[in-house]
C-alpha cells in the first residue's frame, strides 16, 4: 500500500478499505527500514494524530487530505517541531508558530509524518550540505537525489509517504523531481505562501508539493494555494481546480521551444529525452513554436547575483543571539557574531553569504545587483512576449541523471545544474517537472514545462497528458 | 579666523499608531520587557513583515504638516548591520524612494531646506542588568520610526546651536499638534542626530562634517554643538585638518570622542526589501488626509493673536503644550471671551500642570472652569473664592457650581444687609480708619474690605465693598 498516492490512500480510507492508522504506521516502518537518509525526524505524535483522525473519519470528516501522511522539507515550520533547515546552526530549534502551507495541510486533515532531509538553507543541488549528512538517490544509492529538496523528492520515490513538500528557488523542486523520477511544481511567485518558511531568497522562494502523479499535484497545490494575509507577496489569484476540465487531447496546443536552450542541449544527455518529448507532442497533435530569447545564457548569472544577495541579508539573523546557536566559545558579542557563525554554517552557505556581500556592497552595488535587477526585467519582458506565441513552453529540468555523490567538487560546476531551472525563479512563472523516460544508465529524467503567471492549470493539463500518453522509453 | 558654520540634523520621532510598522504587535511603551512581541519583530525564522498602513498615513501627514512632496511610489529597504538590538540583524528603512521628498521648516526669519522623512523601524533596547549581563528588550523593536534629515547642501542653512534647538522644538511641536507622534523626550521617542561641518567665512566649499549620534534631549544637542563648533574652530585656527568621523557626545563630561572614523564606516548593503510591496500612494489617499489635518502651531498662534488679540507671550504659553491650547480652544468656544480664558488658563491652570519635563493632564473639567469664569465676570462669586472652589475640585469628580453653593461662596446679599456690615465695620474700626484718612495706604483699606468680607463670608462682591467704605469713610 505504501506505493499508492495521496487522493488514492484517502479515497481507501474513506471506503474504509484502509485506515491513516495503517498507512501511518506502514511509512513509519518503511522509513525505519530505509538507508537512503530521507526523512530526518519522524514525529512521535503522527500516529496518534492518525488515530485520532480515524475516529474523526469515522464521524463523517471529509478533509481532502483525511488521514494522508505526508512529509515536509526542514524548512517548513511547525509549532512545536524541530526546523532545522539542515544546519547545526539551527539543530536545537524548534518552531514557535506554524507556517501557512503546514496549516493548511493540517487544516485538510494531513498527517505530518515528518521532516525530510535538505541542502543546508536550501543551497546545493545534491542534498549533500546537510548537517544530518547526505541523501542518496534511491534508484542509485551511489548517486544524489538533486537538490535542495532532495529528502522530499527521495522520500516520494521511495515510497516513505504519500507525498511531501519541497522548496525552490532556483530548481530545488523540480531538479531533484528529475532525477527521482517524480512529480514536482514550482508555483507562480505569489501563488503560495511563505510565510513560516526560513527564507533563503525572497523573492524566488515558492513552496510546492512533490508527488507520485500530475494529480495529487494538482490537488495539493489547490490546497496550498491562496492570498495570506501574513505574506504580502502572495497574490490575489482565485483557487482553481487545476485537472476540473482535463480533456485527453493537446491538438492544437502551441508548444514554445526556445532555441537558445536547445543550443545548449547540444551533446547533454537529456538531448534525446528532449528530443522524444518534442516529438511526442508533435505526434500527440501539439504544433511546435521556435522561441527567440535572449539572454538565456545569462540566467545563471543574474540568479547567482540575486539569491546569494538575498540569502545573505536573511540569514544574517542566525547570529547565535537569539535562538540559532551560539558557540561555546564566545566571550563577547563580537565573539558570539564571528563564532558562532564559523561553526554554525557549512562552507556553501558561508561562500554565499560571502558572494552575497560582495555584490551589496558599496561600489559594486551598480556593477552587479542592479545590473543583476535589470537583466532579470528583461528576461520577464522576453518571457512575456514569447507566450503571446506560444501557449506553454518545453525545456529538460536537468543536463542528464542524477550524478554521482561527491562528484561535484568545483562549486561553479555544481552551480552549473540549475542552468534549465532558474529562468522559471527570475522570471517568477510556474514550472513543473514530470518524468519522461531514463537516461544512459536507466535512471529518471524529467521535463519542463513552463507556463504564463498563474495559468499552472495549462502545467497540470499537459503533465497529465504525457503521464497518460507517453510511452517510456 | 572667521568661520560660516553649517549644521545637519537627522531627527527620528516614533510614530503614534496603535500597532507596530510590520506586524500587530502593539505600540506601547512602559510595559513589561518582551511582552508586545511576536515572531515578525523578534525576527523569528520564516516570519515575514506585513506593512501597517496606518504608519504610512502618519508619515504622509508628517510631511504635509511641513510642506513635503509625497512620493507616490515608496520603496522600502533592508539596511543590513549586526546589533544585538536588531532582531533581523537588518532594519526595514527607505533609502532611495521615502514618503516625503523637500520640505521645509520656518526657524526665525529662514526657511530650512529639508531633504526627505521616511518611514524606518525601530531597534529592540539594550539592557545591562546589575549581575553584569546584557539583556535584549524587543517591545520597541518594529515600532515605526520617521527619520527626517535636513538638507544641509542648500541655504539656508542651520548656523547656530539656538537654531538647532529652535528648529527641533519647532519640529517636536508640528508632530505633536499633527497627531503623528507623541515626542516625549524622556522617553527616547525623539532622538536627533547632528552634524557640523565649518568653512572659512563667505567660501562656497562645504568643510568636513563631523556626526554625533543619538543624542538624547536638547539641551544636551546644544552643548554638544556648542563644544563641536569650538573643537573644529580650534583645530582649523592651528591650521588642522578635521577629520571625516562619527563622534560620540558624553553628556556628563560635556565632551565628545571618536566612535567611528570614516575608513571604520559601515557599509549598509541596503536593497529593496524582497518581503515588501511598493507602497502606492494615491492623490485621493493624500486629500483625504489634508482634509483631517488638525490645526497647526502656526495657523492657531495667528487666530489668537489676530483675532483674539492676545500677546504673542500668551499664544506661546498656550501654545507650548498641545493639550493646553486644545483645552483653551474647548473653553473659548463655550465662553467666547478669549482673553479672560487665557488669563485663567495661563495662570490658574498652568501652575498647577507646569512640571520640570512638560506639562501634566489638565484635572478641571472645562465645563466647571467656564462656570468659575462666567460667574467672576457676572460679579456672582468673587475671583479669590472661584480660585478656592478651583483647588478644591481640582482633581476631583466635584463640579464647580454644587461645590460654590455647599461653601456658601455665591454672591446674593442684598444691598441694605451689606450696607449695614460695612457702616458696622467702619464703625467699629475707627482708629484704623483715621489712619486710612490721614496715610491713604491702600493696604490699610484692603484690611477694611477684608473684614467685611469676613462678615458677609465672602459673598459680596470686593471691589463694590472698596467703594462703598471709600464713600462712606471719605463723607
Amino acid at each position: 500500500m505504501i506505493e499508492l498516492g495521496v487522493i488514492d490512500i484517502r479515497e481507501k480510507i474513506f471506503s474504509g478499505e484502509l485506515t491513516s492508522e495503517q498507512i501511518t504506521k506502514a511509512y513509519v516502518d518503511e522509513i525505519k527500514k530505509s538507508n537512503i537518509n530521507a526523512v530526518i525526524e519522524i514525529f512521535d505524535d503522527a500516529i496518534d494524530t492518525a488515530k485520532q483522525m480515524d475516529e474523526r473519519i469515522k464521524n463523517g470528516y471529509r478533509g481532502k487530505l483525511a488521514g494522508v501522511p505526508i512529509l515536509v522539507k526542514d524548512n517548513i515550520l511547525i509549532k512545536g517541531k524541530h526546523c532545522s533547515a539542515g544546519s547545526l546552526f539551527l539543530k536545537d530549534y524548534i518552531a514557535e508558530y506554524t507556517s501557512t502551507v503546514a496549516q493548511k495541510l493540517i487544516d485538510e486533515g494531513a498527517i505530518l509524518l515528518g521532516r525530510t532531509n535538505m541542502d543546508e538553507f536550501a543551497m546545493g543541488s545534491g542534498t549533500e550540505t546537510s548537517f544530518y549528512g547526505k541523501t542518496l538517490n534511491p534508484h542509485d544509492n551511489s548517486r544524489v537525489p538533486g537538490g535542495s529538496s532532495g529528502g522530499s523528492a527521495a522520500a516520494v520515490a521511495a515510497n516513505l509517504c504519500a507525498a511531501a513538500l519541497g522548496t525552490d528557488t532556483g530548481g530545488s523542486i523540480r531538479q531533484p523531481s528529475s532525477y527521482c523520477g517524480v512529480v514536482g511544481i514550482k508555483p507562480a511567485y505569489g501563488r503560495v505562501s511563505r510565510y513560516g518558511v526560513i527564507a533563503f531568497a525572497s523573492s524566488l522562494d515558492q513552496v510546492g508539493p512533490i508527488t507520485k502523479n500530475v494529480e495529487d499535484n494538482a490537488l495539493l497545490l489547490e490546497i496550498l494555494s491562496g492570498q495570506d494575509k501574513n505574506d504580502e507577496t502572495s497574490e490575489n489569484e482565485p483557487k482553481v481546480e487545476y485537472l476540473k476540465d482535463y480533456k485527453n487531447s493537446i491538438s492544437g496546443l502551441k508548444v514554445g521551444v526556445i532555441n537558445s536552450v536547445e543550443d545548449m542541449l547540444k551533446g547533454l544527455e537529456s538531448e534525446k529525452n528532449y528530443n522524444l518529448a518534442k516529438q511526442f507532442l508533435i505526434d500527440s497533435g501539439a504544433e511546435i513554436v521556435n522561441l527567440d530569447i535572449n539572454n538565456m545564457e545569462l540566467v545563471l548569472p543574474v540568479y547567482y547575483i540575486i539569491a546569494p544577495a538575498e540569502a545573505t541579508s536573511n540569514l544574517a539573523r542566525f547570529d547565535g543571539v537569539k535562538y540559532s546557536r551560539r558557540s561555546e566559545k564566545a566571550k563577547n558579542i563580537d565573539e558570539i557574531y564571528k563564532f558562532s557563525r564559523t561553526e554554525g554554517f557549512g562552507d556553501e552557505v558561508k561562500r554565499r553569504i560571502m558572494l552575497g556581500n560582495y555584490v551589496l556592497s558599496s561600489g559594486y552595488f551598480d556593477a552587479y545587483y542592479n545590473k543583476a535587477r535589470s537583466l532579470q526585467a528583461k528576461l520577464r519582458d522576453e518571457f512575456l512576449s514569447a507566450f503571446k506565441n506560444c501557449d506553454i513552453i518545453l525545456m529538460p529540468t536537468t543536463k542528464g541523471e542524477a550524478y554521482k555523490l561527491g562528484s561535484k567538487t568545483d562549486p561553479v560546476d555544481a552551480y552549473k545544474e540549475d542552468i534549465f531551472t532558474v529562468s522559471a525563479n527570475i522570471t517568477g512563472l510556474p514550472s513543473i517537472s514530470i518524468p519522461f523516460g531514463s537516461g544512459s544508465t536507466g535512471l529518471p529524467i524529467g521535463m519542463q514545462l513552463l507556463a504564463p503567471h498563474f495559468m499552472e492549470k495549462r502545467l497540470y493539463h499537459l503533465a497529465k497528458f504525457i503521464e497518460s500518453n507517453k510511452e517510456i522509453k | 579666523m572667521e568661520y560660516d558654520v553649517v549644521i545637519g540634523l537627522e531627527v527620528h520621532a516614533e510614530l503614534k499608531t496603535n500597532t507596530k510598522c510590520f506586524c500587530s504587535c502593539k505600540n506601547e511603551s512602559g510595559v513589561e520587557p518582551n511582552t508586545n512581541c511576536c515572531p515578525v519583530c523578534i525576527g523569528l525564522p520564516g516570519a515575514l513583515p506585513v506593512l501597517n498602513k496606518k504608519a504610512v498615513e502618519q508619515t504622509i501627514r508628517a510631511g504635509l504638516a511641513l510642506g513635503f512632496d509625497i512620493n507616490r511610489t515608496a520603496v522600502f529597504e533592508r539596511k543590513n548591520y549586526f546589533y544585538p538590538d536588531l532582531a533581523k540583524a537588518y532594519q526595514i528603512s527607505q533609502l532611495v524612494k521615502p514618503i516625503c521628498i523637500k520640505g521645509h521648516l520656518r526657524v526665525g526669519e529662514k526657511d530650512i531646506p529639508i531633504d526627505r522623512i521616511h518611514l524606518e523601524e525601530d531597534a529592540g533596547k539594550l539592557v545591562h542588568s546589575n549581575d553584569g549581563n546584557t539583556l535584549i528588550d524587543y517591545n520597541r523593536g518594529g515600532v515605526p520610526l520617521i527619520e527626517l534629515v535636513t538638507d544641509a547642501l542648500q541655504e539656508p542653512h542651520i548656523e547656530t546651536a539656538d537654531e538647532a534647538i529652535e528648529f527641533l522644538e519647532k519640529l517636536r511641536q508640528i508632530y505633536i499638534y499633527a497627531g503623528v507622534a507623541d515626542c516625549l523626550i524622556e522617553k527616547g521617542q525623539m532622538r536627533a542626530d547632528v552634524n557640523v561641518s565649518l568653512k572659512p567665512k563667505g567660501s562656497p566649499i562645504y568643510g568636513t562634517k563631523v556626526e554625533m549620534k543619538n543624542i538624547m534631549g536638547f539641551k544636551s544637542v546644544y552643548r554638544a554643538i556648542q563644544y563641536e563648533i569650538e573643537r573644529q574652530k580650534d583645530i582649523l585656527d592651528d591650521g588642522g585638518k578635521v577629520e571625516q568621523e562619527t563622534r560620540k557626545w558624553d553628556d556628563d563630561k560635556g565632551i565628545n570622542f571618536t566612535l567611528r572614523t570614516k575608513e571604520n564606516s559601515q557599509d549598509y548593503r541596503y536593497f529593496p526589501d524582497p518581503d515588501l510591496l511598493a507602497v502606492n500612494i494615491s492623490e485621493a489617499e493624500i486629500d483625504k488626509i489634508k482634509s483631517t489635518m488638525p490645526r497647526l502651531p502656526d495657523e492657531l498662534k495667528k487666530i489668537y493673536t489676530e483675532e483674539y488679540g492676545l500677546s504673542e507671550y500668551d499664544a506661546d504659553v498656550l501654545l507650548q503644550f498641545k493639550h493646553v491650547s486644545d483645552y483653551y480652544n474647548e473653553c473659548v468656544e463655550l465662553y467666547r471671551q478669549p482673553k479672560t480664558v487665557c488669563n485663567w488658563i495661563t495662570t490658574e491652570i498652568m501652575a498647577r500642570i507646569k512640571t520640570e519635563t512638560g506639562a501634566g493632564p489638565i484635572l478641571i473639567d472645562k465645563t466647571d472652569l467656564v462656570w468659575l469664569m462666567k460667574n467672576v465676570d457676572d460679579k456672582k462669586i468673587n475671583r479669590l473664592s472661584a480660585k478656592d472652589v478651583l483647588s478644591k475640585i481640582w482633581g476631583t469628580q466635584l463640579h464647580a457650581e454644587q461645590e460654590a453653593k455647599r461653601l456658601n461662596l455665591i454672591i446674593d446679599i442684598d444691598n441694605n444687609a451689606l450696607d449695614n456690615i460695612i457702616k458696622n465695620v467702619v464703625d467699629n474700626n475707627a482708629t484704623v480708619v483715621q489712619q486710612y484718612l490721614t496715610e491713604n495706604d491702600p493696604k490699610i483699606l484692603n484690611y477694611l474690605v477684608g473684614q467685611v468680607m469676613k462678615e458677609t463670608k465672602g459673598k459680596a462682591n470686593a471691589g463694590d465693598v472698596m467703594a462703598k467704605i471709600k464713600e462712606i469713610v471719605n463723607k
